[in-house]
């Protein structure tokens, strides 16, 4: 045992004991994780179309942006949106209150949106050009080809890695514990800081890993399964 | 034979409003080109196709024959030269893409059938999206095309299920559910094995019957010499000769037609 066997008996009880208000923080890394994976995608994919369209004043910009928020720190662009957001704001006569969480949802949204917009981009120009042609022979518009023919095919490679990607980013989540979110990552610092005993810290922090892989594991399991399932084409 | 006579109102007459002028050819094209680039793929192609024909392309493999069906339905745009399809200019940049392509059909080599939709779902898409005809009209028309094609039973089997001749049967159907007046047809047999090369053909025949103009490019003499009102040589981008298929097959003036005629199969 890490903290010596006479202790591991008491260890295990703090740990228990702390338990329902971490697991309450664990919550929270779930719903930032759901609701920028969410707000990611639908982003991204509106991005990715833009990095296909068939007009420069389109394409480029979609492309820039996605380039950029793909490849910045996630934690950089953390504290951008904590810092340039505001603590409320006002919709008409709404005035929506801005808490730490959700800029750092928005803020992990963002590089979801980037990677995102490449699954999207990647997954439908992997589809063989004569779908398009044949599509586009029936008389389909280009909209018409896309939303009923391309990306109802597209659609299945691209849950592979957009799994992926929400995997990175529930684990990206206790980065929002830097900008004072009280999700599990600051809980169970505020834990071993009430708690005040250093043979405690490696246990807790392993709990903490523990209850990430748990979650964790099963979606890359399933991920895999899908790659595997659909590495047969059509 | 396939019974393609029956029912034949629900697939080859088109609607009175799209009914063609039938003293103009189907389509010309004139002096037309085109390039990918630095490579020049049609050098100056001029071909004229009456209404109700079957032509035959022949040629040797990257003469442009592909590219020259493509131009027809403006999957391909033009370099110069004029396109004229049912009296639509095709080279026009201000073009009506759609009105064009409801009135060409096309098929391919690979089929290319939509993979997540069904034999039933495939023929029935174009019509209700595109036309915006009615779901139950457009049903018993598409039951009606299968089954003349004799795939009924496979209606609700999806593309994988099918033999490389059935999906090429289904793509022919699901072109003509469009009511077309001009058909286009890119090598359609060269993946199927002998069986299914005469299902096929023995469908684009019943369409030419039916009085759909029929453009193909094709290895199958023995079909172009039988079926086609006039076949055309095509070799480095241009038309080397043109003319009924009695005179290209058997009596060729030009050197290079000889030569390659020399070099296949009947
Ligand atoms: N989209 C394209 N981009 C670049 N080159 C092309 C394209 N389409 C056709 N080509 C080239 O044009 C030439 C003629 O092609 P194609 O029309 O397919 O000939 P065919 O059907 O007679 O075999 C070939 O050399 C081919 O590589
Ligand atoms: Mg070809």
């Amino acid at each position: 045992m890490i903290a010596g066997d006479g202790d591991a008996v008491g260890v295990l009880a703090t740990i228990w004991k702390w338990a329902p208000l971490i697991g309450r923080g664990f919550l929270l890394n779930i719903l930032i994780s759901v609701l920028a994976m969410a707000m990611g995608t639908v982003a991204g994919l509106a991005l990715g179309l833009g990095q296909i369209a068939p007009y420069a004043v389109l394409r480029r910009p979609a492309q820039i942006v996605t380039q950029f928020f793909r490849n910045a720190p996630w934690l950089v662009l953390l504290f951008y949106c904590i810092l340039l957001l505001p603590y409320q704001m006002t919709v008409g006569d709404w005035t929506v209150p801005m808490p730490a969480w959700i800029k750092a949802t928005i803020g992990l949204a963002l590089p979801v949106m980037g990677n995102v917009s490449e699954i999207v981009r990647g997954g439908i120009q992997a589809l063989p050009q004569a779908q398009w042609d044949s599509a586009e022979s029936l008389a389909f518009s280009r909209r018409q080809t896309l939303w009923m023919v391309i990306l109802p095919q597209a659609i299945k490679p691209m849950l592979p890695p957009w799994m992926n990607l929400y995997a990175v980013l529930i684990m990206a989540t206790p980065l929002a514990s830097i900008v004072g979110v009280e999700e599990a990552m600051t809980l169970t610092r505020f834990a071993l800081s009430a708690e005040n005993r250093s043979e405690l810290l490696l246990p807790m922090y392993l709990a903490l890993l523990v209850a990430f892989f748990a979650y964790c594991y099963p979606i890359a399991r399933w991920t895999a399964r899908l790659e595997r399932r659909f590495a047969v084409k059509h | 034979m396939l019974d393609l006579a029956a029912d034949r109102h629900a697939a080859a007459v088109p609607s009175p409003g799209l009914l063609p002028r039938t003293d103009s050819p189907a389509v010309v094209l004139t002096d037309v080109r085109k390039s990918f680039g630095a490579s020049r793929v049609l050098n100056g192609v001029s071909l004229s196709i009456p209404r109700g024909n079957v032509t035959c392309v022949i040629g040797p493999s990257g003469s442009g024959k592909s590219t020259l069906l493509r131009c027809i339905n403006a999957l391909t745009p033009v370099d110069s030269g004029s396109v004229l399809v049912d009296g639509i200019a095709v080279h026009d940049p201000a073009l009506d893409k759609l009105a064009l392509r409801r009135r060409v059909g096309m098929v391919f080599q690979q089929y290319n059938l939509f993979p997540h939709k069904t034999a039933l779902e495939n023929v029935m898409m174009a019509p209700i999206h595109v036309l915006g005809e009615d779901r139950e009209e457009v049903e018993a028309r598409a039951v009606a095309l299968l089954s003349r094609i004799r795939l009924l039973d496979k209606a609700h089997s999806y593309p994988g299920a099918l033999s490389g001749g059935q999906q090429q049967r289904v793509a022919i159907a699901r072109s003509l559910a469009m009511r077309p007046t001009i058909m286009l047809f890119d090598e359609v047999t060269a993946a199927l094995d002998p069986v299914m090369v005469k299902e096929v053909l023995a469908t684009v025949r019943d369409l030419a019957d039916d009085g759909i103009t029929c453009i193909l490019v094709t290895h199958e003499m023995g079909f172009a010499r039988d079926v086609a009102d006039q076949v055309c040589f095509t070799d480095q981008g241009i038309v080397v000769e043109e003319g009924p298929p009695e005179k290209i097959f058997t009596n060729p003036d030009d050197p290079r037609t000889r030569d390659f005629l020399g070099h296949v199969r009947f």
